[in-house]
C-alpha cells in the first residue's frame, strides 16, 4: 500500500515585496511512497528537494496538485487539510528533520531529543532514558547529555538532531541530509537506526549526496532536476 | 480566514471541569472566536469597508472612529498554542483583552467549550458569569507585571487572591498550593512572603505566569509577555512557558511583535494588521512560505 501518493504537485512562490516576483522551485511532480519503503531524494543544490520535502511536511503551502497521505486514521490531502489536522499528525505519525538542528535555549540535549515523547509519554523518565540510549548509540559523549546543544559541533547536533527525528517511531519520516558532517562509523548507526524504523513499518523519504548512504539505506531512488522528477528511476532490489 | 471545517458541537456529556474539557474529543474545539469586533467612537456604514491593510489604516475616513480589530475568526483546540503577530496597533492585544473581558466587544462571539458546552456567546454573559469565566476558565499574563499583579500584596496573597476566586478557602491548602506553584515557575520559596516589588523584572513576571495558572485553567493568555526583558531572562521565562504547556496542556494564545517568541512557542499563528487578520497557518509555513506581503515583509525583516 502507499503511504504518499502525489499528483501534479506545483510549488510557485510569490514575491510581493520583489514586485511580485515568481520563482518556481517544483513542477508537475507524480510520485509515490510506499509503506515501509525507504526512497532517496537526490539531485543538485536548487534542484527542489527541500521544497518537495516542506511540501510534504506542509511548511510549503503547494501551489497546485494533491498529496494524498494515507493516515492511520483515513486518507487526507495534505495540500488541504486543516491547520488543526496538520498538527495531529505532525504529533502522532509524521516526523521532519531539517539538515540543522533548530536549537531551543536552555533546553538540555536530552531533552530536545526526548521532546517529542514528552508530550505523550506518562512516565517522563522513561522517555529520557529512550533519549541517553540513543544518543549512546549516536556516540555523543555522556558528558554532553545535560549540556544545552546551541554550542555542540556540527557533528553533535546533528546526532541530536537524528536522535530527536527518530525517538517516537513515526509512521512517515521527512528526513534531510541525516549523514552529513558525519564519521563514518557514527553514519553507519544512523543508517542502521533508520533501517530499524523500517523494520517497524516506517516509511523514510530521505535527502542525500552521499553515495555510502544511498545506496546502503534507499529502496528506491527520485532524482530531480530543475524542480521536475528526471524518468531515469534507479530501482534497487 | 479560517478553513470551515466542521467539528460537532456539544455532543458530548459529563463533567466540565476547570481543569480540563472532559467529554471532548479530539476535533473538538476549545475556544471558537467569530467576527470578533472591537471599534472606538461612533462607526458609520462604511467603516468596515474603508478601513484595513487595503487603505494601511484603521481610522475610518468619513467618521474618524478607529477600528481596534475587526472581523477576527479562528478555532483554538485543546492543549494548542496559538500567536498572534502585527505591528504596534494591529489589534493583536485588543483581540485578548476582549477574550479576557478587559475590554467590550462592538460585535462578535466568542464560544468557550466549557462554558455551557460552547452553546452561549461569553462575550454576552452577565458580569458575574464573567468574573467566573475568568476565575474558572481563563487565566492572563500581561505584558506589565503591575496590571496583572497587586503590588501591595506578596506574591503567595497574589496567587492566594486567584485562588479565593476561583473558590479555594482553606488556608493550608492554599498557602501549600502557592508554594507549589512558586517552585514550578522557579522563585524561592522563602520569597512567599515578599511583595513583588521586591523582585526582579523576570521574577515578576514568572510570579504573574504563577497567579495566571493557579487555578489549572484550560486557556492562558500571554500578552507580550517577555517584551522588555534581557535576553537570558526572556530564555527563562519562554522556558518555562513551554514547560508548563508540556507538563499541563494549557491552551495559550500567544500575543508577540517579536518572531522569535512565536516560532519558540506557537504551532499555529495569526498574522494582524490595521484590526484585521491577513494570514493564518501553521507557524513554520508562516515563518517559510508567508503568502500576504505584509507576512513577507514581516519575516524579512527577522534578524
Amino acid at each position: 500500500m502507499n503511504i504518499i501518493e502525489v499528483h501534479q504537485l506545483s510549488k510557485t512562490f510569490d514575491l510581493h515585496i520583489l514586485h511580485d516576483k515568481q520563482i518556481t522551485a517544483l513542477q508537475h511532480i507524480d510520485m509515490t511512497i510506499r509503506e515501509g519503503e525507504i526512497i532517496g531524494l537526490t539531485g543538485r543544490s536548487g534542484s527542489g528537494k527541500s521544497s518537495l520535502m516542506k511540501c510534504l511536511y506542509r511548511t510549503y503551502l503547494a501551489t497546485t496538485g494533491e498529496i494524498r497521505y494515507a493516515s492511520a486514521s483515513g486518507v487526507i490531502d495534505l495540500v488541504k487539510a486543516d491547520d488543526h489536522a496538520i498538527i495531529a499528525l505532525r504529533r502522532q505519525e509524521m516526523r521532519y528533520c531539517s539538515q540543522f538542528l533548530s536549537v531551543i535555549p536552555r533546553v538540555p540535549a536530552v531533552d530536545v531529543v526526548a521532546e517529542p515523547l514528552l508530550r505523550t509519554e506518562k512516565n517522563k523518565e522513561e522517555a529520557r532514558a529512550r533519549a541517553r540510549t540513543l544518543l549512546e548509540m549516536l556516540g555523543l559523549p555522556s558528558g554532553l547529555w545535560d549540556a544545552y546543544p546551541v554550542t555542540f559541533s556540527g557533528g553533535e547536533q546533528q546526532r541530536v538532531n537524528v536522535a530527536r527525528a527518530i525517538i517516537a517511531k513515526p509512521r512517515l519520516l521527512l528526513i534531510d541530509e541525516p549523514t552529513a558532517s558525519l564519521d563514518v562509523r557514527t553514519k553507519d548507526v544512523v543508517i542502521g537506526l533508520i533501517r530499524d524504523l523500517k523494520q517497524h513499518g516506517t516509511s523514510v523519504l530521505c535527502i542525500s549526496h552521499d553515495e555510502y548512504t544511498l545506496s546502503t539505506l534507499a529502496d528506491r531512488r527520485l532524482h530531480l532536476q530543475a524542480g521536475r522528477i528526471t524518468p531515469t528511476v534507479t530501482e534497487i532490489i | 480566514m479560517n478553513n470551515g471545517n466542521h467539528h460537532n458541537g456539544a455532543a458530548t456529556a459529563g463533567g466540565v471541569g476547570p481543569a480540563g474539557i472532559a467529554g471532548a474529543g479530539d476535533n473538538q474545539w476549545l475556544l471558537r472566536v467569530r467576527n470578533l469586533t472591537k471599534i472606538y467612537g461612533e462607526p458609520g456604514p462604511r467603516t468596515l469597508e474603508l478601513t484595513g491593510p487595503e487603505f494601511s489604516s484603521n481610522i475610518c475616513p468619513d467618521t474618524d472612529s478607529i477600528v481596534a480589530c475587526a472581523e477576527v475568526s479562528f478555532d483554538l483546540y485543546p492543549g494548542e498554542v496559538l500567536g498572534i503577530v502585527g505591528e504596534s496597533g494591529s489589534g493583536k492585544s485588543t483581540v485578548v483583552k476582549l477574550l479576557y473581558f478587559d475590554l467590550g466587544k462592538t460585535a462578535g462571539s466568542a464560544l468557550l467549550y466549557p462554558y455551557d458546552q460552547g452553546q452561549t456567546n461569553m462575550l454576552e454573559a452577565s458580569g458575574q458569569q464573567k468574573r467566573r469565566i475568568r476565575n474558572h476558565l481563563m487565566g492572563m499574563v500581561y505584558q506589565n507585571p503591575r496590571d496583572g499583579l497587586n503590588f501591595h500584596f506578596s506574591s503567595g496573597g497574589n496567587i492566594a487572591e486567584k485562588l479565593i476566586m476561583a473558590g479555594q478557602l482553606h488556608v493550608g491548602g492554599i498557602r501549600e498550593r502557592a508554594s507549589q506553584l512558586l517552585e514550578k515557575t522557579e522563585i524561592p520559596v522563602r520569597r512567599l512572603d515578599d511583595t513583588p516589588a521586591t523582585f526582579s523584572g523576570g521574577m515578576q513576571q514568572r510570579v504573574q505566569i504563577a497567579k495566571a495558572i493557579a487555578n489549572n485553567p484550560p486557556l492562558l493568555f500571554l500578552d507580550e509577555v517577555t517584551t522588555g526583558l534581557d535576553v537570558s531572562v526572556q530564555a527563562r521565562v519562554l522556558d518555562l512557558i513551554r514547560e508548563l504547556q508540556q507538563e499541563l496542556g494549557i491552551a495559550m494564545i500567544v500575543v508577540s511583535h517579536d518572531l522569535s517568541v512565536i516560532r519558540m512557542l506557537t504551532d499555529r499563528t495569526l498574522v494582524m494588521k490595521n484590526g484585521r487578520i491577513v494570514e493564518s497557518g501553521l507557524t513554520d509555513q508562516i515563518l517559510q512560505d508567508p503568502q500576504h506581503a505584509y507576512t513577507q515583509l514581516l519575516v524579512s525583516s527577522l534578524l
